[in-house]
């Protein structure tokens, strides 16, 4: 080997190194998180409430990741992201309650995110096939359109199971035409009622875990880097033969399909679902913890889902006040994250530190 | 098609109308707000929320009668947003990405919302009859078969004079100009000498003033209130301008009533209609940006290489 | 034969004849220059050839093979690469990445490797990282590569966006001012890379230029555009005496 290559391969070695780390950290980091968390739950130091959202705090961490596979490494802003959940929240739950005890537990819950997570990403392809020709703010509004869509369209959807099979109607579960064996399964806007509780805390974090290792593989990849210089240059990607919409369209579907994976472990932790929880609503909370956590990162992703899930059941004991104070806290925390201002401030105090950092070069 | 069927879709189609018109004047404070300011002002519903509930407080406090209580709100409205446009979007006019602004409104949405929920309670607030800014019986037209409310006529008679207002003003006066200055390209603007924050400010009391008048005239028509009041109409009014158009004056209003049309109609003429109408509005306007990707009005800029 | 052969090339805008019958044979190893005024055609030509912009009329070929109105993607597939007058890198990536996103169509892997970490990923990329080192070394960036491209100086940038375009293994290579935004030194250093990556890579190198000492000192051919139009086509040296273009462009 002589001295050029030398000197190459430990340059790359250092940048391989340096990325192992930075997908390492974020592992480790979670896997700490739930240690910590699950030592106060043993230890009983923990709160009724708080443990009530621990699994919801998956859910939206699985959300905010998967959202920021679009947002933060496509580039593109969806304002949809609950109608992917919605469609993983209601194919799974119907998928459960349909086979109700013909297979274990373990097994059918297993199954049934896979069905949450395909149909998601199925309805997500489909979706972006047309819709990411737009761009910009007109993307933004049409996903916020579609999530709206399958939300209100799932609310006149009533479907029932009997022996005969499958039964659909759009008017009321009368119309359905059931035997006097069927179960109803999908009753309009009463959603789905008790669908098998089998989400657990240490089930939706190994479900984090896929999640990053999908996206954090995912993004460290030849197609994250097609996704990435899309988001950077579009016109330069084409130019050197990169698929862009192809690209745009795999981390569009990608990320739906997380959100249905998401959506799964929602139904089946309090196995009642309707769809005004999947409102936009909760596709803007999802961008506030992709934005707050730093748009392509997705560290930051996961302790702003945790962080502002949280908050308001920390804050209750201000009641009233609670959501006022969340309020003004995103309003400062996001002046404070990226006006030009602060930040200039920010780093203005940190070199005046004297063990102030210098500024990173590489992330 | 008989006289009676026809004359039920009539009346449904004012009613349509009737509603788009008070979209459209959301919207122009949407449309507006975007094409100078660039930004997507989400709390932009909100205000309409804070302006009817500032002119009902004056009604039951002080005893105003209504077009005080409107031009109160109206300043009241005024004031709010250019503050907000103030302290929490002026600041990241400059951020590193366009969602910081959009997060930061999403957030002062909600503390609009928990602010007058804190003052307020949930609600629902209602209105008495000679509280409303019209009141008296409808006018009767066809022997009766069709019956026009006063809100109504109001209500198109407002739009109508609110949108040669700002074509006037847009394409008549310095300040008008400098607007569509900002809007075209704010660096350019600024050295030709124009005060962009100035504009911008006077852009955001424009938009807030329309969103005062807008949750009077709303209130009037469909006596509800609720802080989340604002919330649907803020996001219909966003579709309406996105679907005329954004930044287009005409189509926000274009794409108000259309829109307003079309959620009457689907409501009126479609199997488990109310359930689905905001679905068919949504579906409209997908298909309309699939064909027309910038709205029916808007221009579409092609980047340079 | 020639690698790039245009014929009767136009294309208006609105009326307005951007560049109107424009002819040029480009043969194999040439370096080739394109001049003229500002606002004369010549990004507009470097646009049609790369499929941004569909011509009105004429025909493109590319070593014999019919290009015209083909996508940009698929005309970089067919063998021809690009810079762009204002810099276009993907500011967010690495340099590194930046140049192995060029071999996107030349070391293939699917999705579900690279997301299962199956070996032909690693394979791949390591072949990739490899290939990349070198072409980094050509443009003197080796030591950058772990750096943000949007954090190298503007020089560089230049460079690295030359470095990409080779990536995708180009026969014809169109460089957009090349030395704008350089010093003398950094100029005259770029000439030699220039001239080092045709012969090394057996590349036809097109580029358009303002700078006339790169031109005179590397290009063998020219064509000086004017209002769309070609003005003078041949040497370099007969081209630059040429009356007409000393007055039309260099402003006599």
């Amino acid at each position: 080997m002589n001295k050029t290559e030398e000197y190459q391969n430990e340059i790359l070695k250092k940048i391989k190194n340096k990325e192992r780390l930075n997908i390492a950290i974020t592992y480790v980091m979670v896997i700490a998180i739930y240690a910590i968390v699950q030592g106060l739950v043993t230890t009983g130091n923990i709160s009724n409430l708080l443990k009530g959202i621990l699994v919801p705090t998956c859910v939206y961490v699985i959300a905010a990741i998967s959202l920021n596979l679009v947002v933060g490494f496509s580039g593109e802003l969806s304002l949809g992201h609950a109608g992917f959940m919605c469609i993983g929240a209601f194919t799974s739950g119907f998928f459960s309650k349909a086979v109700g005890d013909g297979l274990p537990d373990g097994f059918r819950f297993f199954l049934a995110i896979v069905i949450g997570a395909l149909f998601a990403g199925i309805v997500g392809m489909l979706i972006g096939i047309p819709v990411l020709r737009l761009k910009g703010d007109y993307l933004a509004i049409v996903t916020l359109a579609f999530g709206e869509i399958i939300k209100n369209l799932l609310n006149v959807v009533y479907m029932g199971l009997d022996s005969r099979g499958i039964h659909f109607s759009t008017k009321s579960s009368m119309d359905l035409g059931l035997e006097s064996g069927g179960k109803k399964i999908i009753e309009g806007a009463l959603g789905i009622s008790k669908i098998p509780k089998n989400s657990t805390f240490t089930i939706g974090v190994i479900l984090v875990l896929v999640t990053l290792f999908i996206v954090q593989n995912l993004i460290h990849s030849r197609a994250g880097r097609a996704i990435m210089s899309t988001r950077d240059n579009r016109i330069a990607a084409e130019s050197i033969g990169i698929p862009v919409t192809r690209f745009k369209l795999m981390a569009f579907t990608v990320s739906a399909a997380l959100a249905g994976m998401a959506g799964a472990l929602y139904a089946h932790n309090i196995g009642k679902l309707n769809t005004s929880k999947f409102d936009y609503n909760m596709s803007i909370l999802v961008l506030v913890f992709v934005v707050l956590g730093g748009i392509g990162n997705i560290r930051g992703s996961i302790l702003a889902a945790i962080i502002l899930t949280a908050l308001p059941e920390m804050l209750r004991g201000l009641s009233d006040y609670r959501m006022l104070i969340y309020a003004v806290l995103l309003i400062a925390m996001m002046l404070f994250n990226w006006a030009p201002a602060a930040l200039a401030f920010r780093e203005r105090v940190r070199e005046k530190l004297p063990f102030g950092r210098k500024k990173k070069e590489v992330e | 098609m008989n006289f009676s069927t026809f004359m039920s879709f009539v009346s449904y189609l004012k009613d349509g109308i009737s509603l788009g018109a008070v979209y459209a004047i959301i919207a122009l404070g949407y449309t507006m707000v975007y094409g100078i300011a660039k930004m997507l002002n989400f709390a932009h519903g909100d205000v309409i929320m804070v302006g009817a509930y500032i002119s009902l407080t004056m009604m039951t406090k002080t005893g105003a009668p209504p077009v005080v209580a409107l031009l109160v709100a109206i300043v009241g409205c005024t004031l709010l947003g250019v503050t907000i446009e103030f302290v929490a979007y002026r600041p990241l006019r400059k951020a590193s990405s366009p969602l910081a602004v959009l997060i930061t409104a999403i957030g002062v949405s909600y503390l609009l919302q928990n602010l007058a929920l804190k003052i307020f309670g949930a609600g629902p607030e209602s209105i008495r009859d000679e509280q409303k800014i019209i009141s008296g019986s409808p006018v009767v037209l066809f022997n009766g078969q069709l019956a026009i409310s006063r809100i109504t006529i109001l209500i198109v008679i407002c739009i109508i004079i609110i949108m040669c207002a700002l074509t006037w003003f847009v394409n008549r006066t310095r300040r008008g100009h400098a607007m569509l200055a900002v809007s075209e390209d704010r660096d350019a603007a600024q050295l030709m000498g124009v005060n962009v924050n100035g504009t911008i400010s006077l852009t955001f009391a424009i938009g807030s003033a329309l969103a005062a008048v807008a949750g009077v005239l709303l209130f009037s028509a469909y006596p509800s209130l609720t802080p989340y009041t604002g919330s649907m109409p803020g996001i219909k009014a966003f579709v309406a301008a996105v679907f005329g158009g954004i930044g287009s004056i005409p189509g926000a209003m274009i794409g108000g009533i259309l829109l307003g049309i079309i959620e009457n109609l689907a409501k009126a003429y479609i199997p488990s209609g109310s359930q689905v109408s905001d679905a068919i509005v949504f579906a409209v306007l997908i298909f309309v940006l699939l064909i027309r990707p910038a709205g029916l009005f808007g221009k579409n800029i092609q980047e340079k290489v | 034969m020639a690698v790039l052969d245009i014929n009767h090339l136009s294309i208006s805008f609105g009326g307005l004849h951007a560049v109107d019958d424009f002819n040029v044979s480009i043969e194999k190893g040439c370096l080739y220059g394109l001049i003229g005024p500002n606002g004369a055609g010549k990004t507009t030509v470097f646009n049609l050839l790369t499929g941004v912009y569909k011509p009105t009329e004429g025909i493109i070929r590319l070593n014999g093979a019919d290009i015209t109105g083909k996508s940009t993607i698929e005309i970089n597939k067919a063998g021809v690469a690009r810079t762009f007058q204002n810099i276009r890198l993907f500011k967010g990536l690495t340099v590194l990445d930046n140049v192995k996103a060029g071999f996107h169509n030349h070391y293939q892997y699917s999705v579900l490797s690279g997301i299962f970490l199956l070996p032909r990923k690693r394979q791949m990329e390591n072949s990739m990282n490899e290939r990349s080192m070198e072409i980094l070394k050509v443009f003197d960036l080796e030591r950058e590569a772990g750096l943000l491209a949007g954090n190298l100086p503007y020089g560089k940038q230049r460079k690295l966006e030359i470095a990409r375009a080779m990536a995708t293994e180009p026969k014809l290579l169109l460089l957009d001012e090349p030395a704008a935004g350089m010093n003398p030194n950094e100029t005259a250093e770029l000439m030699e890379t220039i001239r080092f990556v045709r012969d090394h890579f057996d590349l036809t190198i097109l580029l358009i230029e303002h700078d006339m000492k790169l031109v005179s000192g590397i290009c063998e051919e020219l064509t000086v555009l004017n209002f769309g139009r070609v003005l003078a086509q041949g040497k370099t040296a007969a081209v630059l005496s040429d009356p007409e273009v000393i007055t039309a462009y260099l402003g006599a």
